[in-house]
């Protein structure tokens, strides 16, 4: 059957069935291309269809991700076990790649190897690619043990209705043959000519263990062997594209082809549509409404599930895991369209949004960002939620609560249905005493004006934020006005819940606020209205600050002359979403925070851009969906086990959230919460007050 | 299946600091915003529901000023097919008369299977306008209803009675039915969705082809109830503020 010319020779002498070689290994060659080639095209079909996203932009941050994300593999070690298996074994493939490419060399030609990796150098190449087989092969033997006895929680998701278990463990059987194979067919010509060692373990170990085989048999088994390496890369290379483990072929392109844009904002619905073009259909409703960066997301999902075990609504028991949309999504995908039927364009499918992925799923996120920003192969979530929401709001598929708070925004400019000529009421506390922020008139200038928002100007709590920073930039000396009734809801909730034409009025009307006014800088307490000034508005043409940011310029021009709080508590920062994650704006916080002499901070583990949101987003102060605890609730977990008794935030939504959580979960007294803008203004000294001492709050 | 629903603009009055206009008949509305009766987005949206099961078509019918026609758009972006507007400065301080006598006029001649209005308006909130229609169509009537079907010729529909009980009742069509709140979940109404429809042609008619009715109830004077007493925190720890309590309900007769 086997028909050896030559005992010594490699598989390119060898005939199999009568046919040379290399005429059967060319069949192998060309039939396993032909039908990557063609899995791949039809995978693509969907992606052709999709909508248009321009990727192709900025070569060199790209580049970078690609280095630093894809081949650098950065967010692996977030899972330090998981991750540095994974790290080990994408470098092991990086390795063996080449040995792969001498091995189908081999099947042409005898003693091939690839330019470059002849002679010393291919000597060097086999040795550490040995070892490098050595240290793949245990790491699928961990992560097979893993998926097999330990059984991370994050491998199943609560949602999930089949596992991907058992493909993960085909895939890593497969590695292993690879592995193995590999080194029989090396073993055994060790074991033939001798040699070996510890430079090439695998292969010496193999050659040891064949050691009492006549010529014939090792012969006939490196060739065995060699065969059923090459057959198995074959199959692997084809069997990729078919399940979750494409992303070995997609997750560096997709990588690469990331969002850019800043991560605070969002996409417009069209990339193709001129901006204010009516559009026949709004946002997502059908897979081929993504954009096919979307879908390639999708079939770059891992399924590693990293997403849903840092996500906040994932983590307080509501309908949403944005693992499952993904794996949801390309399951419908490869469904729908599929490789080896002929696609059936008439076929009865679910609901794509309704069905597949239930509106209450939508509804729960409150665009976080958490699991972007720990997603190793930078799938994008944020945008595909508001696309959908988009779509909902179209069809008026809206909870009641959200429907209520759009109806007050539109109708009175604020989610709370106040009336809008009471927006500069705040300025005022109940003393009746200005905190010294002056209503600017249309044509009045200012240095500085703050745009409050909604929240800070209605709600009675929030507006103390306001107030504290005022009375802080009063006696730094800065002048600073505001809009008054002028303003209304910045709008950033309003379109990342999916109306977008509610958004565009309250730009232009914000927009034409501002424009009526000579005003240096804008300045917010407010992440929400940071973002959507400097996001969402597109070139408002006046510099945008947070209030941490401004406290950390004047407190560096020596304005600012805070002084040791009479308290021994420790402190905490919390980095709200929208500074911190959507703005990376984590380092003026905290130099505000350490400006105060003496004062103690600590950080919590999940602190930056691991922060755990406080649940304020997307209006869900207005809509109470199905959860099993309050995200404020966890958070305020969070911050014990740091050891901490005060929490600092940036963001009215956040202080609004765990003051209530402070009261629902019985830490009054034991814990308080407060604005970045409340603690400068405790720790600056009072002229005018008789008293001397910063105040500070009993504990 | 052809419905007519009834709708009306009115001011929300929640939040608003209210002002009577010197002569003691009108709000000051130089500061109010308008709306869609709330009960009238309920009927809306059961009309839609309606045709989208059983086919059909749905009229939205309202009486007023030009002002009014916001509401029918809004109808038109829920799903309404047709819309009418009943405009005519004089039917600015209508009564339920005025108001209904219009709705019939209107409807004189035309086909229906059912006619819905809301259970009230949030400004007038006498709740006579839906009676008094029926009346004039000669239909059977059923208010509050809290939930509506049909089938055949039949309607079915539970609707509120004295003492919190519900009662479940057959009509035959056509009839008239007004709407409680909550009896379904009103669609949202996008800002895409109220431009979509902002071309579409309404028809209207003035009060010299559909008015002619004089209000049988005349206004006398509208005036804010008595501001009453401020409310009183009762100071001290629980056990005092509870006794401060029991002693003030003993006081008042609570208890």
């Amino acid at each position: 059957m086997i028909a050896i010319t030559n005992p010594l020779a490699g598989p390119a002498e060898a005939s199999l069935f009568g046919v040379p070689g290399p005429v059967l290994h060319g069949l192998l060659l060309v039939a396993a291309l032909a039908v990557f080639a063609w899995i791949i095209l039809r995978r693509s079909e969907l992606l052709r269809k999709a909508a248009p996203d321009p990727r192709l932009d900025r070569f060199g941050e790209r580049l970078r991700d690609l280095l630093v994300v894809g081949f650098g593999q950065a967010r692996q070690p977030r899972y330090p076990a998981a991750g540095i298996l994974h790290i080990l074994i994408f470098f092991g493939f990086l390795v063996l790649l080449f040995r792969s490419l001498t091995l189908l060399g081999e099947g042409f030609w005898s003693g091939f190897t690839l330019p470059g990796l002849g002679g010393g150098a291919g000597e060097v190449y086999l040795a550490i690619k040995d070892w490098t087989a050595l240290v793949v092969l245990c790491c699928c033997l961990v992560a097979a043990w893993r998926r097999l006895v330990v059984k991370p929680a994050r491998y199943h998701d609560r949602y999930a209705v089949h596992s991907h278990g058992p493909e993960a463990i085909l895939i890593l059987a497969l590695i292993s043959l690879l592995m193995i194979s590999d080194a029989v067919y090396e073993g055994s010509h060790l074991a033939t000519i001798g040699g070996g060692g510890l430079g090439t373990p695998l292969a010496s170990l193999a050659a040891s263990a064949l050691g009492g085989l006549s010529a014939e048999a090792l012969e006939g088994l490196g060739l065995a062997a060699f065969w059923i390496h090459n057959v198995a890369l074959c199959f692997f290379g084809c069997y990729l594209p078919l399940a979750k483990h494409f992303h070995v072929i997609t997750a560096l392109p997709n990588v690469f082809l990331g969002k850019l844009a800043p991560a605070g904002r969002v996409k417009p619905p069209r990339h193709d549509a001129k901006e204010g073009e009516e559009l026949e259909e709004i946002g997502v409703r059908r897979l081929e409404d993504f954009t096919w960066k979307h879908l390639l997301d999708f079939y770059s999902c891992t399924d590693c599930g990293r997403c849903s075990d840092v996500c906040p609504a994932y983590n307080t028991g509501t309908p949403l895991s944005p693992r499952m949309i993904s794996v949801k999504c390309r399951d419908e995908a490869y469904e729908a369209w599929p490789v080896f039927e002929k696609r059936d364009p008439g076929a009865q499918r679910p609901e794509l949004v309704g069905e597949i992925v239930k509106d209450e799923e939508l509804w729960a996120c409150t665009t976080c960002r958490s699991c972007e920003a720990t997603c190793p192969v930078m799938i994008e979530y944020v945008d595909k939620i508001v696309d959908m929401r988009r779509f909902l709001v179209d069809e008026g598929r809206v909870p009641s609560g959200m429907q209520k708070a759009l109806g007050k925004i539109e109708k009175r400019g604020n989610p709370y249905g106040k009336i809008g000529k009471k927006r500069g009421d705040w300025i005022k506390g109940d003393d009746g005493e200005s905190c010294g922020v002056e209503v600017l008139a249309a044509g009045d200038a200012a240095p500085l004006c703050y745009f409050t928002d909604s929240a800070t100007a209605f709600d009675p709590r929030l507006g103390e934020i306001g107030r504290a920073f005022g009375r802080v930039l009063k006696s730094a000396g800065q002048e600073c006005g505001t809009l008054g009734r002028d303003e209304v809801d910045s709008g950033h909730e309003a379109r990342r819940v999916g109306e977008e034409g509610l958004f565009e009025v309250l730009r232009e009307q914000n927009l034409e606020a501002l424009a009526e006014r000579e005003i240096g800088r804008v300045v917010t307490t407010d992440p929400h209205a940071f973002n959507a000034l400097v996001n969402d508005y597109g070139g408002i043409g006046i510099p945008v600050l947070h209030h941490s940011q401004l406290f950390d310029e004047l407190l560096t021009a020596g304005k600012l002359k805070p002084k040791a709080l009479d308290d021994d508590r420790t402190y905490v920062f919390h980095d709200p979403c929208y500074l911190g994650r959507h703005n990376e704006i984590y380092d003026a916080p905290r130099r505000v925070l350490d400006a105060i002499p003496g004062l103690r901070r600590v950080e919590m583990e999940a602190s930056r851009h691991k922060s755990f949101c406080c649940g304020g987003g997307s209006l869900y102060l207005f809509h109470e969906g199905e959860c099993e605890r309050r995200m404020g609730e966890v958070r305020l977990d969070l911050a014990d086990a740091a050891g901490a008794q005060v929490v600092v935030t940036a963001c009215p939504f956040c202080l609004v959230n765990f003051e209530d959580a402070i009261k629902t979960t019985g830490r009054e007294g034991r814990m308080e919460v407060i604005d970045l803008a409340e603690l400068i203004d405790r720790a600056l000294p009072r002229s005018e007050s008789p008293n001397p001492e910063p105040e500070t709050a009993s504990s | 299946m052809d419905i007519v629903v009834c709708v009306r603009r009115v001011p929300d009055l929640t939040e608003a600091e209210l002002e009577i206009e010197s002569d003691g008949l009108a709000l000051d509305d130089s500061d109010l915003d308008y709306d869609i009766n709330e009960w009238d987005d309920f009927a809306i949206e059961a009309a839609v529901q309606l045709k989208e099961k059983h086919g059909g078509s749905v009229l939205a019918i309202t009486v007023g000023d030009e002002e009014a026609e916001e509401v029918l758009r809004r109808a038109l972006a829920m799903g309404v097919d047709e819309a009418l507007h009943l405009c005519d400065d004089d039917f600015v301080g209508a009564d339920p008369w005025v108001v209904a006598s219009a709705l019939h006029r209107a409807l004189e001649g035309r086909s229906f299977d059912l006619v819905l209005c809301g259970a009230m308006s949030s400004d007038g909130t006498s709740a006579h306008t839906g009676g008094m229609l029926a009346a004039l169509l000669d239909v059977p009537q059923v208010a509050l209803a809290t939930s509506l079907e049909v089938e055949g010729g039949v309607a079915l529909a539970r609707h509120e009675v004295e003492g919190g009980l519900e009662r479940e009742v057959e009509l035959s069509l056509p009839a008239l039915v007004t709407v409680q709140s909550g009896i379904n979940e009103p669609r949202y109404v996008s800002i895409r969705g109220i431009r979509k429809v902002a071309s579409v042609e309404i028809a209207t008619r003035d009060a010299g082809e559909v008015g002619g009715a004089e209000n049988r109830v005349r206004l006398e004077k509208i005036a804010l109830p008595p501001t009453g007493d401020r409310a009183e925190i009762l100071e001290g720890d629980v056990d005092e503020a509870v006794a401060a309590l029991v002693e003030r309900l003993h006081e008042k007769g609570g208890l």
